[in-house]
């Protein structure tokens, strides 16, 4: 059987050379994503904003969404979202948060109720009051700093603080582009959000890492090759495994969008846009060429390597 | 690298095996569940937002257990005082205090001592901090007491664990099935209970202080008058639950109160046919009820449920039977809940609902359905790739990767863990990165073969440098997941759960089981040439 083979042996692509273009194009899409947050703002869901969300459905095509608007603007509730979801007559209705502290928001779901009647099915009903939204709205800020900041530590004390640096870099940019993503989309930015984010930096740097992984052993083996060349080898020699699992990370993303229903839909498209399209990316083209700017040499790791460890070297000894 | 001593092996597989097998316990039967052995007794649960049902988060709110503590305070330093035969005037709170002015200036030092007695240490006498609770200060002939912040937190928290108590009775009232009751931080109850479509009763049976107490109705003013100057000292007005609502005059102190109850029953009036609701006191209630009764025949008493008077009965001869009903215009339902609620007893403070999902069965089974197909799809894509690109080291990786999702599985059965659609999404991602040890595996492996190395050497060297980058780099999103554990709730974690739970698996399969099978492999066909 003849296997597939994606990327041909032995590649010579000169990605160094490339971050003349993906630099610039990158600090491009950065600023543009960081307006679209400025500009348009996020799509904050009712976790981090307050308010009532109700899913509900018309049995047998009953559904007449001009009424269902026209009850529920008779409640006078403020700001409410009515939008027809599928062909099976489900509507999703928001509600913003109420003035008048938390039993506020709770009388909105009993309003509601006895305005739409018993005929519909309740499918979901939420309500988030103005407490509860503000701490989890600082817990999820908090948790990326957190992690960002202990995947730090760990990089810096497995290798050098420029690959610390490098992946936070890189990682950076991975989360300010996903944020710009979901702002310019207007996607729903609510707690499920805030785990694709995490899941985002943990992925990438998951990739970042096995290149670096790579260019650490060579700065060990090859003491007098050229840094850039060394990182292009680097990159190359780890091309075919970044692609293969790229595609499959691609292929179980791609069945989630399609088959996992709506409850996670907006956590499978910013999935799809960070880990797909923005997370190999960064390893590839941003993380590995920064190490350039942050002045790795061979004399890095030799330096850390120093005296100690005799024996990892014996062991990574080159093959030929 | 690729050696395996005969009991690493077995190990190894027995391990894996007896991982996935943990799963069984949750497919089965709920009867034939209950007839395991105890300690086999553990299962999936699945999250509220796959079986449908209501999650709803109470608040004890500080300022309202300042309200309790500070009114406990004034009652007490009035029964002090006269106790004591201490003269004073204008006892009541005043902003966080309570304050009251002794007549006699020579009495106040006396007073004093008398109300430092109110002060009690924090975290009761046994847990002797040297803290007292309360700040009692004399300016004057002015006495103040006022809680200290520490001893509001430590009643804070004492609330929460006593109303936790009062909300598993109520809601075990309601007759669903396997509600969960949990504190969630200082101050929050969180209360899952599966199944339920509606709130609302829930909502409103929590929603209830349910402090009863019986209570002497003042005739010596009119309500409309007492409204406009001020209710005679020792009194406050009420009013009725009706529309409009009446004003009573009734004295604050209580003849009996809902403490001294011993069961309440909903039934209906003998003579009205109308709800009611029928209770006993204990003896000592009894006997506190029954001497109240003699002395005033002939005056009205008001039953007062949460500061609202339910309703004004006219003594009409001594009750000294030990029971008695309340009417109040109830329907069935209303006569139900507050038998319910007079059983289970009174919350120590109001409890606010802050936060409230609920998820109804339809939409439940539908996202059960979607994660599942998501599963299947995803997993049969992936295994469909990884046997193209790799032929027989692809199977090896899919038969991991396989055991690798059992293994998820049985490990969160065994955890006992809650299993989300986030959850569901944690473990199609898995398959997603597994399949990425076993990636760097067979590139290493490739690379090492295309270096010049001979077959086995390719495989053995692939293996040794390829499973320190696994490590390295399953390391750092196992932080990530560690993070979003700490920090989500509800579903988020679900997802955390699942994903942290498949990096440790997927490590694992990597360094024994792909290794292992491999190894069986090489030993078996003796290859000359790297197949991949």
């Amino acid at each position: 059987m003849r296997l597939l083979r994606i990327v041909p042996d032995d590649t010579k692509f000169d990605f160094i050379r490339f971050r003349r273009i993906s630099f610039p194009i990158s600090a491009l899409l950065s600023i543009v994503a960081l307006v679209a947050f400025f500009t348009l703002g996020l799509n904050f869901g009712i976790d981090f904003k307050g308010g009532t969300l109700l899913e509900v459905r018309y049995p047998n095509q009953t559904l007449n969404i001009g009424d269902v608007r026209s009850k529920l603007e008779a409640l006078e509730l403020g700001e409410v979202q009515i939008q027809e979801i599928g062909s099976d007559g489900e509507v999703l209705i928001r509600v913003a948060q109420q003035p008048g502290g938390e039993s506020a928001q709770q009388a909105v779901v009993g309003k509601v109720r006895a305005a739409l009647g018993d005929q519909v099915e309740y499918r979901r009903v939420e309500v988030v009051g103005p407490r509860v939204s503000q701490e989890l709205l600082s817990y999820g800020i908090v948790g990326l700093m957190l992690a960002v900041f202990c995947i730090l530590i760990y990089l810096w004390f497995r290798f050098e603080w420029q690959f610390a640096l490098g992946a936070s870099i890189a990682n950076f940019h991975d989360i300010v582009l996903t944020i710009g993503f979901m702002a310019i989309f207007q996607i729903d930015f609510d707690l499920t959000s805030v785990a694709a984010l995490l899941t985002i930096l943990g992925y990438s740097l998951n990739d970042t890492i096995v290149i670096y992984d790579r260019i650490r052993e060579m700065l060990r083996r090859y003491k007098k090759m050229p840094t850039d060349e060394l990182l292009n080898q680097s990159i190359n020699s780890t091309l075919s495994r970044s692609v293969i699992t790229h595609v499959t990370v691609t292929l179980a993303l791609l069945a989630l969008v399609l088959f996992g229903g709506r409850a996670i839909h907006s956590f499978s498209i910013t999935m799809m846009f960070g880990v797909v399209l923005v997370g190999t990316y960064t390893s590839i083209f941003i993380a590995s060429p920064l190490l350039i700017y942050l002045g790795v040499t061979t004399r890095t790791m030799a330096e850390k390597d120093g005296a100690e460890d005799k024996r990892e070297q014996r062991a990574e000894r080159p093959a030929r | 690298m690729l050696y395996f001593s005969k009991w690493k092996a077995l190990a190894t597989v027995v391990f894996s095996a007896v991982m996935c097998l943990m799963i069984v316990p949750s497919l089965l039967s709920p009867a034939a569940y209950d007839s395991l052995p105890s300690f086999l007794q553990r299962k999936i649960v699945l999250g509220l937002d796959l079986q449908g049902g209501s999650y709803i988060v109470l608040q004890v709110e500080q300022s309202e257990v300042r309200k309790a503590r500070l009114e406990m305070l004034r009652d007490d330093a009035r029964r002090v005082l006269r106790d004591a035969r201490v003269g004073y005037s204008g006892l009541n709170i005043q902003g966080d205090s309570v304050q009251v002015r002794i007549r006699e200036g020579q009495d106040a030092e006396a007073a004093l001592t008398q109300l430092r007695t109110l002060a009690q240490p924090i975290g009761g006498a046994l847990a002797s901090s040297g803290q007292l609770d309360t700040d009692v200060t004399r300016d004057g002939d002015v006495i103040s007491l006022t809680p200290t912040s520490t001893g509001i937190q430590a009643r804070t928290i004492q609330a929460v664990s006593q109303s936790i108590e009062i909300v598993r009775k109520r809601i075990d009232q309601l007759g669903t099935t396997e509600p969960s009751i949990q504190r969630q931080g200082s101050d929050r109850i969180q209360v899952q209970v599966p199944g339920l479509q509606d709130p609302s009763r829930l909502k409103a049976l929590l929603g209830q202080t349910a402090k009863l107490s019986f209570r002497l109705v003042d005739m010596s003013v009119n309500p409309q008058q007492a409204l406009q100057t001020r209710p005679p000292a020792g009194t406050e007005i009420l009013y009725s639950q009706d529309q409009p609502p009446v004003p009573y005059v009734v004295e604050q102190r209580a003849l009996v109160q809902g403490e001294d109850l011993t069961d309440a029953q909903p039934s209906f009036d003998p003579n009205t046919r109308e709800p009611v609701v029928t209770f006993r006191f204990n003896s000592n209630g009894a006997r506190r009820f029954a001497e109240a009764t003699q002395q005033n025949v002939g005056r009205p008493f008001a039953i007062v449920l949460d500061n609202q008077v339910i309703s004004a009965p006219v003594i009409r001869e001594p009750i000294t039977g030990g029971s008695g009903q309340i009417s109040g215009n109830f329907t069935v339902q209303q006569a139900n809940d507050l038998a319910i609620l007079l059983r289970a007893g009174a919350l120590p403070v109001p409890l606010q609902v802050v936060e409230e999902r609920t998820v109804g069965p339809g939409l439940g089974a539908d996202s059960i359905r979607s994660g599942v197909m998501a599963s299947i799809v995803g997993a049969l894509a992936v295994a469909a790739f990884m046997i193209a690109t790799y032929g027989l080291f692809g199977v090896v990786a899919v038969l991991a990767v396989a055991v690798n999702v059992g293994m998820i599985f049985g490990a969160l059965a065994m955890l006992g863990a809650t299993l989300t659609l986030p959850g569901i999404a944690g473990v199609v991602l898995t398959v997603g990165i597994a399949v990425d040890s076993n990636v760097l595996i067979y590139e290493r492996i490739r690379e090492e073969a295309r270096a010049g190395r001979s077959a086995i050497s390719a495989i053995d060297a692939g293996f040794t440098r390829a499973l320190a980058t696994i490590l390295d780099s399953n390391i750092t999103t196992f932080i990530a997941a560690a993070v979003l554990f700490y920090i989500g709730s509800g579903p988020v974690r679900g997802f955390a759960i699942t994903f942290g739970i498949g990096i440790i698996t997927t490590v694992f399969t990597a360094f024994t089981l792909t290794r292992l099978m491999v190894s069986l492999w090489v030993r078996w066909k003796r290859p000359q040439r790297v197949p991949i």
